[in-house]
């Protein structure tokens, strides 16, 4: 059997990986993968522990994040259209002022 | 029965998560970066169905490789990826995200030595055939109230992102 702390190494590495690709990337729709990545990290944690307690109150947290994330995705998607429409372009260095 | 969540099955699903992760954060173009992102969703959909949480794992596959990234992939349409591009890929704060990502995983790898008295350490065997029914038994009776916000929350999204997308009128 797999021993709970792979499970977590895993999640962990799945989160510091978002944390790279959010500060190093420019694309903003690749930064907003990043934050999926976390996400995923986050929640593989929760189902590793709420397996091992033997509890499913980590399985439905798992799903609020899941909601959570589609919401954020909704949104934050259409920022980037809006953000496309305005000013062409989608490097974030580019995008640094509120207002035009 | 014998247990479905045999080692080999990791070490698979976890290398293909691993691998595709860093070709989420290091590809050129957003839609390879993309379809890296549903082979990594895909694997960890895997993994939850080896610690017993079938219900999580289709959420993940329906709701994420099939709903998220299909609105991901919408959006690369809409935009023009030609002009991104050309543009460079990392920006100059490779320093700093080092600095950061050493420090998380120094800092995540001293809590597992620490704590690795207190976690159990084997995944034992759990019920997973009444797993959705339970879980449907506690968002309704224990967890209504953050069920309903939850709704809300997704009106003011859909609202929200409506709002935001439409061409000024």
């Amino acid at each position: 059997m797999v021993p709970l702390s792979w499970y977590l190494l895993l999640s962990a590495f799945l989160f510091a990986s978002g944390v790279a690709g959010f500060l190093i990337r420019r694309n903003i729709i690749t930064i907003f993968m990043s934050i999926e990545l976390m996400l995923n990290g986050v929640n593989l944690a929760f189902i590793a522990f709420a397996t091992v307690r033997h509890s499913l109150n980590g399985n439905v947290f798992v799903f609020f994040v899941m909601v959570v994330a589609a919401a954020e995705a909704a949104v934050g998607l259409a920022i980037i259209i809006a953000v496309y429409r305005t000013r062409e372009t989608l490097n974030v260095d580019r995008v640094n002022l509120l207002k035009l | 029965m014998m247990p479905v969540a045999t080692t080999f099955f990791f070490y698979f699903l976890s290398i293909i998560a691993v691998v595709s992760a860093i070709v989420v954060i290091t590809r050129k173009s957003p839609v390879h970066s993309a379809l890296a992102l549903i082979t990594t969703l895909l694997s960890l959909a895997g993994l939850y169905l080896m610690l017993y949480a079938p219900f999580v794992a289709a959420v993940q596959i329906v709701l994420y490789a099939g709903g998220i990234m299909v609105l991901f992939l919408f959006v690369i349409m809409l935009v023009n990826l030609e002009k991104a591009q050309l543009e460079e890929r990392f920006n100059k704060q490779w320093q700093v995200a080092l600095i950061a990502v050493l420090t998380l995983g120094a800092l995540l790898i001293f809590i597992f030595e620490k704590g690795r008295s207190v976690f159990p350490q084997t995944v034992t065997n759990f019920p997973e055939n009444t797993n959705t029914q339970v879980i449907g038994l506690l968002l309704y009776r224990d967890y209504l109230m953050p069920f309903e916000l939850a709704s809300l929350l997704l009106l003011v999204a859909i609202v929200g992102a409506v709002v935001m997308a439409k061409k000024r009128v």
